[in-house]
């Protein structure tokens, strides 16, 4: 973020000082607005203020320019080569490079210059590439013009000439160019309709309110004469918070404060719907606005895989350095010697003689390192970014994972996490919303104690569905036939439900069953569903017009409100209200909100009756929630205008003091009844949990709800079964015992059947009778977390999380947003680090979204927030399934293949380089030619690991589908383990000593041709190489189970190309090398039987021990992968269909082995 | 596995077979040894000093026999060993002939003259000169010198293509004019031999010294000896001598000099490793097989019965 003067410049305020009329100092010093330093003041139209109310500061804020790009033509090429020298590999390789260039080394520098050159090369073109594209996006932007007011007539500019203070219109369907105080619409309300799809993805309009004192300003003219300040906060990215206030001056009256809103800013990036065209002031422009803020990049997550690769590469650097080390050391224990070091046909030059043995040492050490540096090799970096960047289209393209209904296939907004997908322990995952449909529908409401079902049948009674109504008590008296309308009255005013008119109809629903079209749309769910339920009950909200709620009631007469005040909903307060005044001049405060927070500020109503029918609903898996109202006496309501007006005006801890003031309002409640509306479970929920937890992750459910209902879904989807014992720590058992002593009660419970229970057991099936249930709600979760004085807080934690370790689910509920992200931290950072996956579709999922390893946002109707902060964005919660079971579990073996793999061929790449050392007086001979070293990485031999690394299906996905348990066997990151890791470098180094004392022996003072000629060092190193590149290759060929012919393709492939290569390398006298020791030295290998026979010798002897091994593992301990790779075996000839997934190459290998 | 087994231990028993067949005999002439007639040869003041070792062929050599020359300990695959040459003005480029790569240093330049051939291998070339005779028989004490071939001895492509003589008119001598002769050879390169397309850059002595060994222990070869026809061994039994003139010094670096003669298969010279490898390799990949079958057989049986019950 770019820092802005908030201070004036001295000299800029100087000069401008004698232009402007000079300002009465007083008045400028005793604004008293210096302990604001992060607020801004805006003059509307750049008219000063008048004379007497404030000093004209002139401020400079940037322009409406936006920069999105990060280069530009001049600057691109050291700053992009900064960047790319600031990752480490890249700066390792470097060195590598300029060592060479200094320093006398066995290695031309082209080999690591060719590559890292190449590398950077590409990853310079394509970010530059995508900067020419921000370029261009920006300029267009930039570009595209913007009506201005300017002395009363209204020009056409430049987006990018727009400066703070300008008042600009916008016509319907623009989008707006910077960040606007909205002044007045050509709408009499002031209102203006606003999507936020490009800033947020939410595709419901909002509704945007104009100043009030503004709103009348239709005309250019009028608009330009507005003499008026606007004080805000320096821009802040938030999008859904703004504090500010405008002065409007005018000649007549005193200045008018009013505060202003998030309500009245209208946001760069949004667009204007169903106004015709509105005036607003720019108070953030260019770079300053909330969208460019928004911008900024979210911190970056590492996946286990990547930090098990990088301290493979530590150890590997380890291993180079020793190498070096034990090199540098023998070579001058070997050269104590004079005959040895300076022999008579091998002098120095004069220069080399006279240097420094220190300084010779060191040289000899840097060389040393230079000849084995491609043992961390520059090209695993780029395939494995290859790897991550294509793979993650896979999960894009995956079908099955693609929705019918919305139409969107899942988002990946990282590649860099496609592996952790397969590692996953343990599950977050919201209730609303993404286990559920978050698709509610109206089913009960309960009005003083008598329960009201909308035309659906209930205890067996066909209901009159004339009304639609039916109250399944007695008959309710006069008094509560009152009762019930003002309850469908507060259903219909106390929300913020919008209404659409039928020809704009973009993505809302419409409601399903009545003659009016109304559409109502609304950021929470559970609003339009209450509206449609009264809707059916025979009260129909019309719409809002000029601050009148307007209503249909059950005669057919419409009613209006004044709507006086919302005090909208939030998720601390859990509550919303609106006070409106009816026609009859009553006042009235509607309160709606969940039962916990309403109950106690009741003072009347049939609590008790209420609140058994709102436990029952709860256990039902219904969200439930109260209604209260209360009649305010115009004096009440003056005070309370006053508590809002003082909050609202508040420029700093607004939302506090309008919090504080809203619990002084809503209170004194008269309780009216209560809503029940059902959430129902996702398609395939129950069946994705089980799997998951055979799977062996464990699925811990957290929810804002209340344990009831949480409870009740929990069952429903299956994460609590039938015989699983639910462990309760909860407020209310708190309140009885100590905390203390319950978790102690809880976990000797846990921990006794667990001293019981053995691992093998847990693993099973587990339909085990020892299965424990954890729930937990937020106010016993705060006090685990607390921190004490005595510092005993860390025991409470640590017995907690033994506690939920040995539950195979646990629930918590009542949680608020942050708590969620508190618990992930708490499991993400216990003993075993395990892999935490969190998957929500709200707001409130955000914080533990960003808090978890793996961020998952279900695409739901909660907007999309989750979606946008998540690493990856699924249509339905049954895709976790497969994108945890299939794409995380073939990621997973794809990508620690991939790493194994890079290390195990630069093992055999590098470990006959070192031996030939001690061969050739340890002098840093290289074994190989220079291409060959540049090549190996580059093009002998990455392409089939890549495309492997893509490709790879060890068992099918039908397989790995219907089997979960296989998930464990990839579980704590099975396949990067030391003993794996260790394997496959001994393995390598196996395969080093035969490629070399294989040759050695051939080649050990005697000759392989048949015309008795001989063959120099570059023969050794080439046949060296050959039977290396085919080894490494066929090694690959070996781990392969999936085959389409693009594997076959580039395998033989880059075995052809190896051939071909080695034949034109050493065909030609290439001119521009001023060595040509490779000519012919291919073909004449080839030339010779002998030859021919070393190669397939060598390669079947170092491929011997790795194919043992995998048989003998297959045979005596399969794991549950390799039993139902052979099931799958067995079966497919039987099937007589061969399968897609059928692996190949496996198939005929057993064969010949059994026969 | 039974399959590489079989086809393994029959390819191994025919190279090792092959293998044993070549005849090679190997005479070592450093002269270390105070009985060594070459003993004489090892201080510096004996120029030229010659030397003959007797030997005995108890078997007769057939087909084309090769004569090495064999050294020990001698780094030719030493890093600044191998670099120090200048490939295009062995490939008669006339610009790096009287400007050599400065690889070469320093046997780049002598006297301020360039060095042609320049560098470290050039300049060590190896230049004892190894002759054959056959002591016919006992009676007859007049020894049949064995002709000895010195072409055929480099890669064709290497004679042909890779090292050519600077270009231009005249003598080899002229062509060779403003370049001086490494500082340890005896006579220039122009004089290497007397025969033209055998002479500077492209004798094939020099381009087998020129190819770089791979290990400290190598050997180079020096002649062919052609076979006469079928029915006369190449070399019959009997007693030969070889008569060295020894100018190479290699006992300061505490190096060998041998001579070998061998006859070659399809496969080479002998080397035994090959077929000793193929047929240890097959008869693991053998008895793998046979412990493999076994452990099917026992684990088919438990992983049936396994299955079942699983499902």
């Amino acid at each position: 973020m770019v820092l802005f003067p908030r201070q004036p410049h001295p000299v800029d305020s100087m000069s401008l000082w004698h232009k402007a009329s000079p300002p009465p100092l007083e008045t400028w010093a005793c604004a008293g607005e210096e302990n604001w330093v992060d607020s801004r003041t805006i003059y509307v139209g750049h008219r000063e203020p008048p004379p007497g109310a404030e000093a004209y500061i002139p401020q400079r804020y940037p322009d409406n320019r936006i920069v999105s790009s990060k280069y530009t033509s001049w600057n691109f090429i050291p700053k992009n080569l900064f960047e790319q020298f600031r990752r480490i590999a890249n700066f390792y390789f470097l060195i590598i490079f300029l060592v060479q260039l200094i320093i006398d080394t066995p290695t031309s520098p082209v080999t690591s210059g060719l590559p890292l050159f190449f590398v950077i090369t590409v990853t310079a073109i394509k970010q530059g590439y995508e900067d020419w594209l921000r370029h261009k996006a920006d300029s267009a932007m930039n570009q595209c013009p913007v009506h201005f007011i300017q002395h009363g007539k209204l020009v056409r500019k430049q987006s990018r000439k727009l400066r703070v203070g300008d008042i600009v219109m916008v016509k319907e369907d623009e989008t707006f160019p910077c960040d606007l105080i909205f002044l007045s619409s050509n709408r009499a309300d002031g209102t203006c309709h606003v999507t936020t799809a490009s800033l947020d993805g939410e595709s419901s309009h909002k509704t945007h309110y104009a100043v009030q004192d503004t709103k009348g300003f239709h005309t250019e003219e009028d608009i330009d004469a507005l003499h008026a300040t606007i004080e805000c906060e320096q821009p802040q990215p938030d999008l859904y918070k703004f504090v500010g206030r405008i002065n409007v001056y005018s000649d007549l009256s005193d200045p008018v404060v009013r505060p202003l809103g998030s309500e009245n800013l209208l946001l760069r990036g949004a667009t204007l719907k169903n106004t015709e065209r509105i005036f607003g002031v720019a108070i953030y422009t260019g770079m300053e606005t909330k969208m460019a803020l928004n911008y900024q990049s979210k911190s970056q997550k590492r996946s286990a895989v990547e930090k098990s690769m990088n301290v493979f590469l530590i150890v590997y650097l380890c291993i180079l350095i020793s190498k070096a080390l034990i090199n540098t050391t023998l070579k001058y224990v070997w050269q104590s010697a004079p005959f040895r070091d300076e022999p008579w046909y091998n002098q120095k030059t004069e220069s080399e003689r006279q240097r420094n043995l220190f300084l010779r040492a060191f040289t000899d050490f840097l060389a040393f390192m230079v000849l084995f540096n491609y043992i961390i090799p520059v090209s695993m970096y780029v395939t494995v970014e290859m790897q991550k960047f294509l793979g993650s289209y896979f999960i894009t393209w995956d079908e099955d994972m693609f929705d019918e209904e919305t139409g969107e296939g899942p988002l990946v907004n990282t590649s860099d996490l496609n592996e952790e997908l397969g590692q996953v322990e343990y599950i977050f995952t919201d209730k609303t919303g993404t286990l559920t449909e978050n698709n509610m529908a109206f089913k009960e409401c309960c009005i003083e104690g008598h329960v009201y079902v909308p035309h659906v049948v209930c205890n067996g009674q066909v209901l009159r569905d004339s009304s639609g109504i039916d109250m399944i008590d007695s008959s309710p008296g006069i008094s509560s036939r009152e009762q019930e309308e003002l309850f469908f009255r507060a259903l219909c005013l106390c929300h913020t439900v919008q209404v659409k008119d039928e020809d704009h109809v973009d993505g809302p629903r419409k409601s399903p069953d009545s003659g009016k079209s109304c559409v109502y749309i609304s950021s929470s769910p559970d609003e339009v569903a209450l509206v449609e339920g009264v809707q059916r009950l025979g009260f129909t909200y019309l719409r809002l017009k000029d601050s009148y709620m307007e209503i249909l009631n059950r005669d057919g007469d419409i009613e209006r409100f004044e709507l006086l005040e919302v005090l909208s909903f939030d998720s601390v307060r859990r509550r919303m209200s609106v006070i409106v005044r009816s026609a009859a001049g009553e006042i009235y405060l509607f309160c709606k909100g969940a039962d916990s927070s309403i109950f106690p500020r009741v003072i009347k109503g049939k609590v008790d009756q209420i609140r058994s029918r709102v436990e029952r609903n709860a256990v039902e898996g219904l969200r439930t929630l109260c209604v209260a109202y209360k009649r305010l006496v115009p004096e009440e309501y003056e005070a309370v205008c006053g508590l809002l007006q003082a909050a609202k005006v508040a420029l700093q801890d607004r939302d506090k003091k309008l919090g504080e003031a809203y619990e002084q309002i809503e209170k004194d409640l008269v309780l009216l009844g209560a809503t029940a509306v059902e959430d129902r479970l996702q398609e395939k929920a129950a069946d994705t949990i089980e799997a998951l937890q055979k799977a062996g992750i464990k699925v811990w459910v957290l929810t804002g709800d209340k344990m009831e209902t949480a409870a009740a879904t929990c069952y429903a989807c299956r994460l609590f079964r039938r015989g699983t014992q639910l462990l309760e720590l909860t407020t209310k058992r708190i309140e009885e015992q100590s905390l203390h002593d319950v978790l102690f009660e809880l976990s000797k419970t846990v921990l006794r059947c667990s001293g019981s229970l053995t691992r093998d057991h847990f693993s099973g099936l587990s339909t085990d009778m020892h299965d424990y249930g954890l729930i937990i709600d937020g106010a016993a979760l705060s006090l685990i977390m607390k921190p004490r004085e005595d510092g005993s807080s860390a025991n409470y934690r640590e017995l907690f999380l033994d506690i939920c370790r040995n539950c195979s689910a646990v629930l918590c509920c009542r949680m608020a947003p942050l708590q969620k992200a508190q618990i992930v931290k708490l499991i993400k950072f216990s003993k075993e680090h395990p892999i935490t996956l969190a998957i929500g579709d709200g707001a409130n999922d955000v914080s533990m979204i960003l808090e978890a390893h793996v961020g998952i946002g279900v695409i739901g109707k909660e907007g999309r927030q989750a979606a946008r902060n998540s690493d990856y964005a699924i249509p339905k919660f049954k895709h976790l399934k497969k994108m945890l079971l299939v794409h995380g579990h073939f990621y997973y073996i794809r990508i620690s293949e991939l790493v194994q793999y890079f290390f195990y061929k630069n093992v055999c790449f590098i470990f006959p380089q070192f031996l030939y050392q001690f061969f050739c007086g340890f002098s840093q001979q290289t074994l190989y030619d220079t291409a060959y070293l540049t090549l190996y990485n580059i093009s002998f031999t990455s392409l089939p690991i890549l495309l492997y690394s893509l490709m790879e299906q060890h068992v099918g996905i039908d397989v790995l589908k219907r089997d979960p348990s296989l998930y464990r066997d990839i579980a704590k990151n099975a396949l990067l383990r030391w003993r794996v890791f260790i394997y496959w470098t001994f393995l390598g180094v196996f395969d080093a000593l035969v490629f070399f004392f294989g040759a050695y022996f051939m080649f050990e003072n005697t000759t392989v041709t048949s015309n008795g000629q001989m063959f120099g060092n570059w023969t050794f190193g080439t046949l060296v190489f050959t039977v290396m590149v085919f080894t490494v290759t066929l090694k690959l060929a070996l781990d392969t189970h999936y085959w389409t012919w693009i594997n076959h393709f580039v395998i033989w492939g880059s075995l052809l190309f190896y051939v071909v290569f080695s034949l034109l390398w050493g065909g030609i006298i290439w001119p521009f090398l001023s060595y040509q020791r490779m000519y012919y030295v291919f073909m004449h290998m080839l030339s010779c039987g002998p030859a021919w026979l070393g190669i397939i010798l060598l390669i079947s002897v170092s491929l011997l021990p790795d194919v043992l091994k995998k048989v003998l593992c297959r045979q005596l301990w399969p794991t549950a992968t390799e039993r139902t790779q052979r099931r799958v075996q067995h079966r497919a000839p039987a099937d007589a269909t061969p399968s897609r997934d059928r692996p190949l190459l496996k198939d005929l290998l057993p064969q010949s082995r059994r026969r | 596995f039974f399959i590489v087994g079989l086809i393994f231990i029959p390819i191994g028993i025919g190279i090792f077979v092959t293998s044993n067949n070549i005849r090679e005999i190997e005479i070592d002439y450093t002269g270390t040894e105070p009985s060594s007639p070459c003993n004489k040869c090892l201080s510096p003041d004996v120029t030229p000093c010659v030397c003959t070792i007797n030997f005995t062929l108890e078997k007769a050599f057939e087909g084309n026999v090769f004569m090495y020359y064999g050294l020990s300990n001698f780094y030719q695959n030493h890093r600044r060993y191998v670099k120090s040459r200048d490939d295009s003005q062995l490939n008669g480029d006339s610009s790096a002939l009287l400007n050599p790569s400065k690889e070469c240093e320093p046997y780049r330049r002598n006297e301020d003259l360039p060095v042609a051939p320049c560098g470290a291998i050039a300049n060590s070339m190896f230049n004892d000169t190894l002759e054959l005779f056959l002591i016919a028989n006992e009676s007859d004490p007049t020894p049949t010198p064995i002709r000895l071939i010195k072409k055929g001895i480099a890669w064709w492509t290497d004679k042909h293509v890779k090292f050519r003589n600077p270009p231009g008119e005249g003598t080899l001598e002229e062509r060779f004019k403003g370049t001086t002769k490494p500082i340890n050879w005896l006579k220039p390169v122009y004089m290497l031999d007397s025969e033209e397309d055998n002479n500077g850059f492209i004798n094939e002595d020099f381009i087998v010294w020129m190819r770089t060994a791979a290990l400290p222990t190598f050997r180079k070869l020096y002649r062919l000896i052609e076979r006469k026809n079928d029915l006369h061994p190449t070399l019959p039994a009997g007693q030969y001598y070889l008569n060295i003139t020894y100018n190479y010094p290699v006992h300061s670096f505490d190096g060998r000099k041998r001579m070998i003669l061998t006859t070659v298969s399809w496969m080479g010279g002998k080397n035994p490793f090959l077929g000793i490898a193929y047929i240890t390799v097959g008869s693991i990949a053998f008895l793998v097989g046979v412990v493999l079958l076994v452990i099917n057989h026992k684990y088919r049986s438990t992983s049936n019965t396994a299955d079942t019950v699983a499902f």
